[in-house]
This record gives C-alpha cells, sequence and structure tokens, in this order.
C-alpha cells in the first residue's frame, strides 16, 4: 500500500473516531469515579472559603 | 500632575518589592532588549523594521527609567512572603483598561468609517485596512490579552495557595507582552501586515511572543509544582489550556521565512489551501483557546467567588473542559465551506461544531446554575450581573456558532454582517463583560479597598454595556440578513436582482445604528476606567480589616525559604 492522501484520510477516519471516543469515555470515567467526588467538592469549596487569603508557608 | 507622581510613588514602591538580585537581572535584560532593538535599528536602515528597533529601544529605555528610580531602595521584607505577589496584576489590570478604551475608540471608528467613508482624511495611516487591525488587535490581546494575564496570576495563587515563584518572571510576561501589542499595532499603522487575520504581525514580533509565551507557561507549571492541594482547581485549567493551545498555534501559523534578517517582510511557509487551511484552524482556536478557554477560567473562579456559592456541578466543569479542549481543535474548517477545502474536511468542522454545542452550554448553564437561588444577589449587584449577562450571551455566542457552521446555513451567513454580529456577541457580550465583571470584583481585593468608588457608576455601565451590545448586534443581524439575502435573490430572467451597490445602500442604517451602539459600549468602558481609577486613588480608609481579601489573623509561618526563590 503506498502512502499517498488516502491512506492520510483513512487513517484519520478510523483512528481519530476511536481515540476521540476513548478519551470522552476516559473523561466521563474520571469525572464520575467515586472515589474522586471527595476532592472535587473540596475544590469548589475552597474558592468561595476565606482560607485562600494568604499563601501556605 | 497628579497623576504622573502618583505612578512614580508606584512605580517605586512596586520596584523596592524585587531582591536586588532581581534588580540587578532585570537591568541586564532591558539592556539587551535596548541592544537588539538598536540592532534592529541599523540592520533595518531604510526598511520599516528600523522603525521597530527603535520603538523597542525607547520603550526599553522607559522601563529602564522606572527601575532605575528605584534600584537603591530597601531590600524587601521576609514578609512579603505571607502576602501573594499582586503588583503584576494590578498593573495588568489598568494596561488592559487602557488598551480596552483605546481599542474600542478605533471601534468605533472604524464603524463610522463603514458608515461615513471618508473619515479617513486621505491619511493613509487612518485607512480601514489599517485601522481594523488596531481595533482587532487592540481589544482581542491589547484588552483581553492582559485581563487574562492579570487574572491569571491572581487566580493561580489563591487556589493554589502558593506565591509566585520569583518576581521578575511575571514582569517579564506582562511588559514584555505589551511590547508585543505595542509592535502589533505600530506596525499596522505603517502599513505591515502577514495578511493572516489575527496574527498580522510580522517574524520578529512572533519571536518575541514565543519567548514571552514560553515564560508564561513556565510561570504556571513552577507555581503548580509548589502547590499545597493536589487536586488542581478547574479554572486554572482553563488558562493553561489557553497559555500551552495558544503557543501551539502562534508557532505553527507563523511559521515564515523574512525577506532577509534586515527586512520586516516575511513569507509563510505554506501556500493555498493549506495556508487557508492553517491560518482558519489557528484562527477558530484563537477564538476557542483565547476568547473562550482563557475567560472561561476567569469565569469559574470569580463568579462563584462573588457569589459566594461554589460552582453548581464541578463534575460538568471538568467534562466540558475536555469537550471544548477536544473538539474546538476539528472545529476551524468551518470558516472554508464552499472553498478548494477537500469536502470531507468541511464536513468534519461541521459536524465538530454542532457537538461543541453540548460543552459550550454546559459551561453556561453550569455558570446559571451557580447563580440559581441566588437571584437577589444577582438583582442587587451590577458586578454579579455583569457576570450574569457573560453566561447568557456565551450561550447565546455558542447556539449562533453552531448553527452557522452548518454548511447550508453558512451559505447565507459567510462573507455578510451576520459574522460580524456573531464576532460581538462573543466579544461584547461574553468577553467583556465577564472582564468588567471580574475586574469589579477583583479590584477593591488588590487595592484592599472596602468598595469600589461609586456602586451607582457600575450600574450605569451595566446598563451601557447592555444597551450597546443588543443595539449592535440586532443592527448586524439585521444588516447581515438583509445583505445574504440581496446577494442571493434572481430576477425571472436569471441574472442577480441587486447590484452590490444596491445592498449598500440598504446596509447604511444598520452601519450608522452599529456605530451608536459601539459608541454606547465605549462610554461604558470609560465609565470602568474612571470608577476604578478613583477606585485605586481615593485615600485608603483607615480599617484595612474591612476589605475581604484580609483575614484578622494570619497564619503562623513555617519556614519562608519554602515559599520558594
Ligand atoms: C466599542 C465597541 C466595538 C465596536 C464599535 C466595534 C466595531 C467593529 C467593527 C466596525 C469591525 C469591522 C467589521 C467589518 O469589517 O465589517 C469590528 C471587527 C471585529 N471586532 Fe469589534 N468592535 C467593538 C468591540 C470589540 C471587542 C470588545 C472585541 C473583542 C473582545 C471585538 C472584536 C472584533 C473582532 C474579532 C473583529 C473581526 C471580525 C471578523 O473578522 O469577522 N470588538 N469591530
Ligand atoms: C460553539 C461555539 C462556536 C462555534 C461553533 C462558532 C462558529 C463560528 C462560525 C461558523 C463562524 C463563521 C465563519 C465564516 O462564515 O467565515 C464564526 C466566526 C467567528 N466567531 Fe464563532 N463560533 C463559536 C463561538 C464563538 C465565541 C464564543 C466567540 C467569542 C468571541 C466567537 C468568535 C468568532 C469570531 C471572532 C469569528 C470571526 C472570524 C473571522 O472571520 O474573522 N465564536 N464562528
Amino acid at each position: 500500500m503506498s502512502f499517498d492522501h488516502d491512506t492520510i484520510v483513512g487513517f484519520s477516519k478510523s483512528f481519530g473516531l476511536l481515540y476521540l471516543v476513548a478519551m470522552s469515555i476516559g473523561v466521563v470515567i474520571y469525572a464520575f469515579w467515586p472515589a474522586n467526588k471527595k476532592q472535587f467538592d473540596r475544590a469548589a469549596e475552597s474558592v468561595v472559603s476565606d482560607e485562600e487569603d494568604r499563601p501556605w508557608l | 500632575m497628579i497623576g504622573r507622581r502618583r505612578i512614580i510613588v508606584f512605580g517605586g514602591r512596586m520596584i523596592g518589592q524585587l531582591t536586588a538580585l532581581e534588580r540587578t537581572y532585570a537591568a541586564i535584560i532591558l539592556i539587551v532588549i535596548i541592544c537588539v532593538g538598536v540592532a534592529m535599528a541599523v540592520v533595518g536602515r531604510g526598511d520599516l523594521l528600523a522603525v521597530h528597533g527603535w520603538i523597542i529601544a525607547a520603550y526599553g529605555m522607559a522601563v529602564m527609567v522606572v527601575l532605575l528610580r528605584g534600584i537603591d531602595a530597601a531590600e524587601p521584607w521576609e514578609e512579603r512572603f505571607r502576602e501573594y505577589y499582586d503588583d503584576p496584576t494590578k498593573v495588568g489590570i489598568i494596561l488592559s483598561l487602557i488598551w480596552g478604551v483605546i481599542g474600542m475608540a478605533v471601534g468605533v471608528w472604524v464603524a463610522s468609517l463603514l458608515a461615513w467613508p471618508d473619515l479617513t482624511f486621505d491619511a493613509a495611516w487612518a485607512s480601514f485596512g489599517r485601522l481594523r487591525p488596531v481595533h482587532t488587535s487592540g481589544v482581542i490581546f491589547g484588552f483581553g490579552g492582559n485581563a487574562l494575564i492579570a487574572t491569571s496570576f491572581h487566580v493561580l495563587q489563591r487556589t493554589t495557595r502558593a506565591r509566585l515563584p520569583d518576581q521578575l518572571s511575571p514582569w517579564f510576561v506582562l511588559l514584555g507582552y505589551n511590547l508585543f501589542c505595542v509592535m502589533a499595532a505600530t506596525g499596522y499603522f505603517m502599513g505591515m501586515t502577514q495578511s493572516k487575520e489575527y496574527a498580522e504581525p510580522e517574524w520578529y514580533a512572533d519571536l518575541w511572543l514565543v519567548i514571552v509565551w514560553v515564560v508564561y507557561f513556565a510561570i504556571y507549571i513552577r507555581t503548580l509544582a509548589r502547590r499545597r492541594e493536589p487536586h488542581i482547581y478547574v479554572a486554572n485549567w482553563y488558562y493553561m489550556a489557553f497559555i500551552l493551545v495558544v503557543a501551539i498555534l502562534h508557532i505553527v501559523n507563523n511559521l515564515a521565512v523574512p525577506v532577509s534578517i534586515g527586512h520586516a517582510k516575511s513569507y509563510s511557509l505554506f501556500s493555498g489551501v493549506q495556508d487557508a487551511m492553517t491560518q482558519w484552524w489557528y484562527g477558530h482556536n484563537a477564538v476557542a483557546f483565547f476568547l473562550t478557554a482563557g475567560f472561561l477560567g476567569m469565569m469559574y473562579y470569580y463568579l462563584p467567588k462573588r457569589a459566594g456559592r461554589p460552582i453548581y456541578s464541578y463534575r460538568m466543569s471538568i467534562i466540558s473542559f475536555w469537550g471544548i479542549t477536544f473538539m474546538y481543535m476539528w472545529a476551524g474548517s468551518h470558516h472554508l465551506h464552499y472553498t478548494a477545502l477537500p469536502h470531507w474536511v468541511q464536513t468534519l468542522g461541521m459536524v465538530f461544531s454542532l457537538v461543541l454545542l453540548v460543552p459550550s452550554w454546559a459551561s453556561a448553564g453550569n455558570a446559571l446554575l451557580t447563580l440559581n437561588g441566588a437571584w437577589h444577589k444577582v438583582r442587587d449587584d451590577a458586578v454579579l450581573r455583569f457576570m450574569m449577562l457573560a453566561a447568557i450571551f456565551y450561550g447565546i455566542a455558542t447556539f449562533e456558532g453552531s448553527f452557522m457552521a452548518i454548511r447550508a446555513v453558512n451559505s447565507l451567513s459567510h462573507y455578510t454582517d451576520w459574522t460580524v454580529g456573531h464576532v460581538h456577541v462573543g466579544a461584547l457580550g461574553w468577553v467583556a463583560m465577564i472582564t468588567f465583571g471580574s475586574f469589579y470584583a477583583l479590584v477593591p481585593w488588590m487595592w484592599k479597598r472596602p468598595a469600589l468608588y461609586s456602586a451607582k457608576l457600575v450600574e450605569v455601565h451595566f446598563w451601557l454595556a447592555l444597551t450597546g451590545t443588543v443595539v449592535y448586534i440586532f443592527a448586524m443581524w439585521n444588516s447581515g440578513i438583509i445583505q445574504g439575502l440581496m446577494w442571493r435573490t434572481f430576477d425571472p430572467n436569471g441574472t442577480l436582482a441587486y447590484s452590490f451597490l444596491d445592498t449598500l445602500v440598504a446596509m447604511h442604517p444598520y452601519y450608522i445604528a452599529r456605530a451608536f451602539g459601539g459608541l454606547l459600549f465605549l462610554a461604558g468602558a470609560v465609565v470602568a476606567f474612571y470608577n476604578i481609577w478613583m477606585t485605586i486613588t481615593q485615600p485608603a480608609p483607615v480599617d484595612e480589616g474591612a476589605a475581604t481579601d484580609l483575614p484578622v489573623e494570619p497564619p503562623a509561618p513555617r519556614a519562608w525559604a519554602q515559599a520558594g526563590e
């Protein structure tokens, strides 16, 4: 098989679909992984707390 | 003059914050910059390059004067490690506002030129083609870029609870970036351009920006490396995506070979349809990562902070972050529908643009749901209202964008004022509103004031901005659709029913309306500048503890050395 325009198109159309779907699934799993919930909640809360007013030393 | 004396006093105090070593390094860097400027002036004799050489040298000398005035100030105290390093943020806010007023004033001028073409006064520098990029770069890079740099330093430190890694590199980034902006704007007036929209500056300015940008990214990484919290708050993800992707886009799109080392002119490495695709891959992702991701970072910090409520769904913010980052990359080809670009690439861009609506609306919805339950605050607080309006306009701009990306719709909207209308829904409604809202929240914290100089003026600004935006975009929607329809109307013989001149006559009233809407928006920006300037310069109140950013009892320090340097 020669390496030409069609090869690249074929590759982008197949691999492009696969890796984008895989990454999307990965992100959703990461976001909903139960063990991550605590650090997400803490991050969201930290912005509105007054704790951040000075650098930690 | 009071203003000048104040600036000198502020300047002196800021230099006093630098360590002796940092002052020395600063002087060395400035000497190098001045030498490079002079060298460019010599090598580029007889070319516009020389003018830029002198501008660079003069800029370096101006900063050097400020530095030398404070060079023998006492060493800063160890105490400084107890506070974040906010001086670059303060200066960035002011620079952003100055660029904003200039850029928008030129915008009103450009809008007036379209309504009354004689306003060029027969001067080359004042022609439409030169003023237009001064407007676009002035507002996007001058106003928007400085706002992003200023707020990113602030957000980065608060969310990691780590001080910036040193005190010199933030200044290098801020002042170096503004040197780039000055070169861009002055170059356009002289007629220099690479003819790539939003990437007009020539090769040497582009190279300089690469250096500045690498230092910017390094500041982020170095600060994150010293953070306390293992999880990185989502606003930082957006800011980092903005910095990283803009670096990639900028480098690839500006690959070019100068005519010679002594010439400003260069030729792009790309040609034909590859050039077009590279340019709009750049152009669209400039929208995505400069005008969207960066400002989303701003929104994800200042909106919850101001509302006093954590973001509605942190999970949703993560999913939409990756959605936006993955998908925007592929959407650029929607700028090239019906061109020589292969059909399937156009379709690819169109499909990704449609799917993009999901993460975009997830962000807009997340912002509005955060405010849900605090509507009384939104009603009473114009600052929060700016942020809410920004989220709404963000939702409108992205809906409209996804719609315009459909090939059949684009056949009507492309080349018309509809595109310009869409741009300013995003630019005025989203970018400018979130920036003003964040600045209004940030300024009292930065300068330790109990409140802004005048809440009433914020209210005035809010209504000027809202009215101006609505007038602007309705004028452009009407004008664009009329224009598009006239271009595609055929008479029974199968020839075009309207001449180009007919469309110009039809658009004239809308151009006048747009200039008026823009004038209102500009007036609002001037009010904001005045209000913030008065907040800064009015004497500090006796009761400093009242400022929200200062706890009464600072935590006991553990070891100074850990804070970096
Ligand atoms: C006072 C407010 C403003 C006025 C009166 C104004 C006016 C204009 C005008 C007349 C044009 C040229 C349209 C054409 O060529 O047909 C333009 C283009 C543009 N403006 Fe503004 N503008 C304003 C604010 C802003 C702001 C705040 C931003 C960004 C944050 C912005 C971003 C842009 C961009 C990106 C373009 C290029 C659009 C394209 O190529 O399709 N403008 N503006
Ligand atoms: C889902 C999100 C978005 C999509 C799918 C989208 C899509 C589009 C489309 C189809 C065009 C017209 C291309 C043409 O006909 O030439 C366009 C132009 C533009 N959009 Fe968007 N847009 C989105 C969001 C935004 C946002 C939030 C902004 C923020 C300011 C923005 C700024 C621009 C600019 C500056 C242009 C003009 C480019 C030029 O021709 O100079 N867009 N967009």
